[in-house]
């Protein structure tokens, strides 16, 4: 087989200001120049994406830097689109593979779970598939019950899969590059409501699996509770535990930012000295990741564990049924207040 | 080699390995799930799908591939897998469950794979070849290797909606792919005809979408090897994919615990006289190539024996095994 010869760019700029959608067009580009392997392949993206996140800063659509056969504009057949990016993965390339929506993904669901994450361990480790699957999710407003769901536990729950949920335009450059340098199926999981977020991005690769301080207890570094978010909900907790500290309550806010493999030590050694721990998420709370952060620091420490997520409920398309899947500040405040005994 | 000696001798590997394969299977988990016989007699376990009677069309086809075109399988696929020149020993050790298999004894009979040969598994799911097979097409393409991918696919795949997808998406991107759809007539345990609309479906379907179809004598393998020589060197000059359209016979049932009682005595008895060896031994035999024949049988049985042999010596995987080639991201964390 011939190879393609890796090139290192030069003239990067080290830091920018870029929204979510640009600092995922980023990571992908830059990628994409280093390593010829890199394909994206998906409905609409010659037109830049859906939600332009196949355009770059400059607003060019990658396939005009890259051309059609590297940024590969699909028919509508997400079980092939996701197929496709096995065999691609299996001959040689590191294919990008776009779903739409979480939502969409859902058809293509043997392709990603019986085949990409399955194909290392079910082969004695002949085949890896080094495929990055994009599944944008969550509410998106009035966007009803097909269009909003947040599917990171199923995805977690599947052996051979890693899951990730960036929250800012830092991490969403950041865990795109190391998704990309990654030799196994990556579930990538971007907020469709963070697409404009705009935010400073270092040119650099964040590790998988680590979680990031996203609000600091007190100066005393004392820490009364324990919030453990990702993606959008890590914003909104941190609104929380800035309203918490007005009452004079400590919370440490932590972005998972990797839902699998997760970041256990640090969750277990924050809960540890919080003794509190809430985990919130934007999912259905029933069987929601939520519930295995909290089991996890049951058994392993004295913390007093809680979890918040929204009602087993479709997403609804009214603003008023909407409103009752979204977990707010407010919600999460009394979750904690009643968690420490305070409310 | 594609001379009738060279197809015969692929043929009778492939029938040696599948009525081994079947015989360490007996007195395993019953159809109806209760245990038959003495647990330790049994060395195959698990679903066997076996490919008896359809041996001509994996000899046909893989007989003009290389280690460098790719192919993907069914759940029957331990013909297509010996075709593509995997070792029958490492085969046989992967349906005994050995730590020596293939699939270090994580795949079985429904999963074998020889990647070093471009075989890129068999699979669980109907379907689900097809559209991994056009992504690697598409990557050969874009990589330029000048390989082919081949799927080999039965008649029950071409009602799931991946098929239409695969098909479509292959030709819309002019890709370097031949589907073969190994019409054994049936879908698990129930005949396809009455469950497909149309006529000649699998051919229909590809010629819809304006992908050359070629229908052939499935259990005559020098035709399979004309037909698919003819459509190979079209791809690879660059046709776009193609499909063959092999119809044959599947002489055992389902799974090897399945007695196939849906089907007549007469149908089945019927349908051995037309079983692909015979047919090509009679050949052999009249142009004066019997002898020869014999001795190609007797290397074949003796090479599987020998499999056999080896695999019921060979160790079972540490528990430790399971554990590893799942992630390396993260690794340990599932413990």
């Amino acid at each position: 087989m011939t190879d393609f010869a890796t090139t290192n760019t030069a003239n990067e700029p080290r830091v920018s200001t870029l929204t979510y959608a640009q600092a995922a067009a980023a990571a992908l580009q830059e990628a994409m120049r280093a390593d010829q392997h890199v394909v994206a392949m998906g409905e609409d993206l010659g037109r830049g994406g859906v939600f332009g996140q196949y355009r770059s800063a400059d607003g060019r659509n990658l396939v005009d830097i890259f051309g059609e056969e590297r940024v590969i504009d699909t028919p509508i057949s997400e079980a092939t689109i996701m197929g496709a990016g096995v065999g691609m993965a299996l001959a040689g390339l590191r294919p990008v593979v776009e779903m739409r929506v979480a939502d969409f993904a859902l058809c293509a669901i043997d392709e990603l779970v019986n085949q990409a994450a399955k194909n290392r361990y079910m082969f004695g480790g002949q085949g890896r598939v080094p495929l990055v699957a994009r599944l944008p999710i969550g509410i998106w407003t009035a966007s009803a019950a097909q269009h909003s769901q947040s599917f990171e536990s199923w995805f977690a729950h599947v052996p051979g899969l890693v899951v990730v949920a960036p929250s800012t335009p830092a991490d969403n450059y950041g865990l795109l590059r190391s998704a990309l340098q990654c030799g196994d199926p990556v579930v990538y999981m971007e907020h469709k409501e963070l697409w404009g977020m705009s935010g400073e991005v270092v040119h650099e690769p964040v590790e998988l699996g680590r979680a990031r301080v996203a609000f600091s207890a007190g100066p005393s570094g004392r820490t009364d509770v324990t919030l453990v978010s990702w993606s959008r909900q890590v914003h909104v907790c941190v609104d929380a535990a800035r309203a918490l500290a007005e009452q004079g309550i400590h919370a440490e806010v932590l972005d998972l930012r990797t839902i699998w493999p997760w970041d256990r030590d640090a969750v277990l050694a924050s809960a540890r000295r919080s003794g509190h721990l809430l985990v919130v998420h934007e999912a259905v709370q029933a069987a929601g990741f939520g519930a295995e952060v909290a089991a996890t620091v049951a058994e392993h420490t004295d913390a007093r564990v809680a979890r918040l997520g929204a009602p087993r409920i479709p997403v609804g398309y009214a603003g008023s049924l909407e409103l009752e899947s979204r977990v707010g500040v407010e919600q999460i405040r009394q979750s904690a207040l009643r968690l420490l005994k305070r409310a | 080699m594609t001379d009738l000696l060279s197809l015969f001798r692929t043929m009778v590997r492939i029938r040696a390995f599948e009525d081994a394969a079947e015989a360490a299977s007996q007195g395993g988990v019953s159809w109806g799930g209760a245990a038959t016989g003495k647990p330790g007699e049994v060395r195959v376990k698990g679903p066997l799908h076996l490919s008896t009677g359809q041996e001509a069309v994996a000899t046909g086809v893989c007989a003009h591939l290389g280690p460098e075109d790719l192919l993907t399988s069914t759940h029957r696929g331990h013909g297509h897998t010996l075709a593509k020149g995997a070792d029958s020993t490492k085969m046989m050790c992967e349906l005994f469950g050995r730590a020596t298999g293939y699939n270090a004894g994580k795949g079985g009979s429904m999963h074998i794979a020889d990647f070093s040969v471009g075989m890129l598994g068999a699979n669980g799911v109907v379907t689900a070849g097809l559209p991994i097979a056009v992504g690697a097409a598409h990557a050969l393409k874009i990589r330029k290797t000048g390989a082919i991918a081949v799927s080999f696919f039965g008649d029950g795949a071409i009602n799931r909606g991946p098929f239409l997808e695969a098909l479509n998406w292959a030709q819309v991107f002019k890709l370097p792919v031949l589907f073969v759809c190994e019409d054994n007539q049936i879908s698990a345990t129930t005949k396809s005809a009455p469950m497909t609309a149309g006529t000649n479906a699998a051919s229909a379907r590809a010629q819809s979408l304006d992908i050359e179809a070629t229908r052939v004598d499935g259990n005559d393998v020098e035709a399979v090897s004309d037909a698919a020589s003819q459509l190979i060197a079209q791809i690879r000059a660059g046709s776009g994919p193609r499909l063959l359209h092999a119809i044959t016979y599947r002489q055992k049932g389902h799974v090897s615990v399945d007695p196939a009682t849906y089907r007549k005595q007469e149908e089945v008895a019927e349908a051995l006289k037309d079983d692909p060896i015979l047919r090509a031994r009679a050949l052999l035999a009249q142009r004066g190539l019997g002898e020869q024949a014999a001795r190609i049988e007797a290397e074949a049985k003796a090479e599987i024996d020998a499999a056999v042999a080896a695999a019921s010596a060979a160790p079972a995987p540490d528990a430790a095994a399971a554990y590893t080639d799942i992630l390396t991201t993260g690794e340990g964390m599932w413990k």
